[in-house]
């Protein structure tokens, strides 16, 4: 057992399928593998509803605040994982009461309170880091994510916030769509339009506080983002656009990962530069094809 | 026409908000299959008289009949377009997305992927969507995002939305506001073909009759706490417009013989300010 380990010490090599026995040799990478495919897809998910309501401050937000809570669970030594759902669930709720109609008014308001509830919370985690003191190293995972010693719980923890989210979002995914890209006819047409929005952010605070665990809080947006952004720049088909996010997200996140195992760099800089690039090739992408159209439009009308 | 029977009639109708009466004393009679606009002066409550209709606001007098039951209780009947504003440009939603929203975008859960071509239901609703943008004059810009389009052309995929189920009475409030004149005289046009061709009752809201005028067969003008309603030229006239506006209008009879209302009050820019309660340069009718 000590020889097959020491024989499977981290190195790449141009045998793909011996690196990926390699990664899958420990337990604690599988680990890894398991909560980050659980957490694309829910990020994925909610994400791209995030996106098309234009809600990505209040996501990055709850992100942020997911940061305190985890150090404030650790300082008063309970589980980090009850910490970052408890404090990014209790933000969303927060942000969700501010008195808001559905008027541009009433967003420029809210983005006021969740920048307020951003700072503070910031600042309190801050102070739980200090109270705790020399728990440096543990602050850089808060921030910038770990994968290393995610636990068999803790997945199972990820995996039923993540089924209930989902199961909720599965109920209002339509009615929420009416709501986001039309709110007045939704409306008009007794849809529930203040408290799907509700739901919507507690789900989303769940998301980001899943989200927080593997990539940190302030990389939240590799997953929370960039696949729906990117996705959303490729096509406009709700449906495929949505399939395809989550494609994007498992992928960024098997990729980040691997590549982290392999070195000695945060998975929140792989996750999210994989996402990064991505979303600038799709970007890039579009305004090219939009070029060659309007040139193929000039040439045929010449 | 009267004989096809009544689509909506208001008998001795009175409305109060907060204490204060916004009109009352309103009698008015629309026959099925006729197009009526509600003008008047911003404020006066015409949105709210649509409300009505839609039993979204109550009465404190009288009462409101729609389709033949009390107000309220039609609601799948009633195709209707809220006053509002335009999509954002940056929205990478497809106006047949928008349309078909009209059509089940209240029901619960989510669209099964491949639906259209394994359900014979969310066939027949697809193909429906398609049948209404068809009929709006829509289909060469359906398929591109609502929010790079013309505000006319989103008028119209928003029409096609509230004409989804096949509504006997489309109840449109300010659909022309906002919009530049040919799109006007076009969304004009198009109401009134729907109405003819559809033989749907249109009930809509107006602040300016000039575009609509050649349409309409019945108006209804809410001033002053209370409505006149009749035929055009029965009600648009000089002396009747300049005692509903407390100021002079004139009515002009072009050489073709169409009527053209000159003097009515400009409505201010931000006409939506005025129905929201909530004052500010972005606030929305809701």
């Amino acid at each position: 057992m000590v020889t097959e380990l020491t024989a499977a010490q981290p190195g790449l090599s141009w045998n793909l399928v011996e690196d990926v026995r390699q990664l899958l040799l420990y337990p604690f990478m599988v680990n890894a593998l398991r909560a980050g495919t659980i957490v694309a897809v829910v990020a994925g998910a909610l994400g791209w509803y995030m996106v098309l309501r234009r809600q990505a401050f209040a996501g990055h937000t709850l992100a942020i605040v997911s940061f305190p809570g985890a150090a404030a669970a650790i300082l008063i030594g309970i589980s980090a994982t009850a910490g970052y759902f408890i404090a990014a669930i209790a933000a969303a709720i927060v942000i969700a009461a501010v008195p808001r109609s559905l008027g541009g008014r009433a967003r420029s308001s809210e983005s006021a309170v969740i920048g307020t509830v951003q700072a503070f919370a910031l600042a309190c985690g801050a102070l739980f880091v200090s109270l705790y003191g020399g728990f440096l190293n543990g602050l850089t995972d808060l921030l910038f994510g770990s994968f290393l010693g995610i636990s068999s719980s803790q997945v199972l923890t990820l995996l039923i916030v993540a089924a209930l989210a989902l199961a909720v979002l599965a109920v209002i995914g339509r009615p929420l769509f009416f709501a986001t890209v039309d709110p007045d006819v939704a409306a008009a047409r007794g849809v529930p339009v203040r408290l799907l929005g509700t739901i919507f952010l507690i789900l989303l605070g769940c998301a980001a506080a899943e989200v927080s665990q593997i990539t940190g809080a302030l990389l939240v947006f590799a997953l929370l983002v960039m696949p729906a952004a990117t996705a959303q720049q490729l096509t406009t088909r709700p449906l495929v656009s949505f399939a395809l996010t989550i494609a994007l997200g498992l992928a960024i996140v098997w990729l980040g990962l691997a590549v982290a195992y392999f070195s000695v760099y945060p998975v929140g800089f792989y996750i999210t530069t994989f996402g990064f690039g991505g979303f600038v090739l799709a970007a890039a992408g579009r305004s090219a094809a939009g070029r060659v159209r309007a040139l193929v439009a000039s040439q045929g009308l010449a | 026409m009267r004989t096809v029977g009544t689509a909506v009639r208001f008998d001795h109708a009175a409305v109060q908000i907060g204490g204060r009466t916004i009109w009352s004393e309103v009698n008015l009679e629309v026959a099925q299959g006729e197009f009526l606009a509600v003008l008047g002066p911003n404020g006066v409550g015409k949105s709210t008289l649509v409300k009505t209709v839609l039993g979204l606001v109550g009465l404190s007098a009288g009462s409101v009949t729609v389709l033949g039951q009390p107000a309220g209780q039609s609601g799948k009947q009633i195709g209707y377009l809220p006053q509002r504003r335009s999509f954002d440009a940056s929205l990478r939603v497809r106006g047949v997305d928008i349309v078909g929203l009209g059509s089940d975008g209240e029901r619960w859960g989510v669209p099964v992927p491949f639906g259209t071509t394994f359900l014979p239901s969310r066939r027949a609703a697809a193909q429906r969507v398609r049948e209404v943008i068809e009929l709006v004059g829509a289909t060469a810009f359906a398929d591109r995002p609502i929010g790079q389009i013309s505000g006319g052309e989103q008028q119209r995929l928003l029409i096609a939305q509230a004409l989804v189920k096949g509504p006997r009475l489309l109840v449109l409030d300010e659909p022309l506001d906002s919009l530049d004149l040919p799109s006007q005289a076009s969304v004009a046009a198009l109401i009134s073909r729907i109405c003819r061709e559809q033989q749907v009752t249109v009930m809509l809201v107006a602040h300016d009759v000039n575009p609509i005028l050649p349409y309409l067969d019945r108006v209804a003008y809410v001033a002053r706490g209370g409505a006149v309603c009749g035929t055009p030229d029965e009600v648009i006239r000089s002396e009747i417009l300049t005692e509903l506006y407390r100021t002079p209008v004139e009515v002009l009879k072009a050489s073709d013989g169409r009527l053209v209302v000159v003097g009515e009050p400009e409505a201010p820019a931000r006409h939506t300010d005025r129905h929201s309660g909530t004052p500010g340069p972005t606030a929305q009718p809701w």
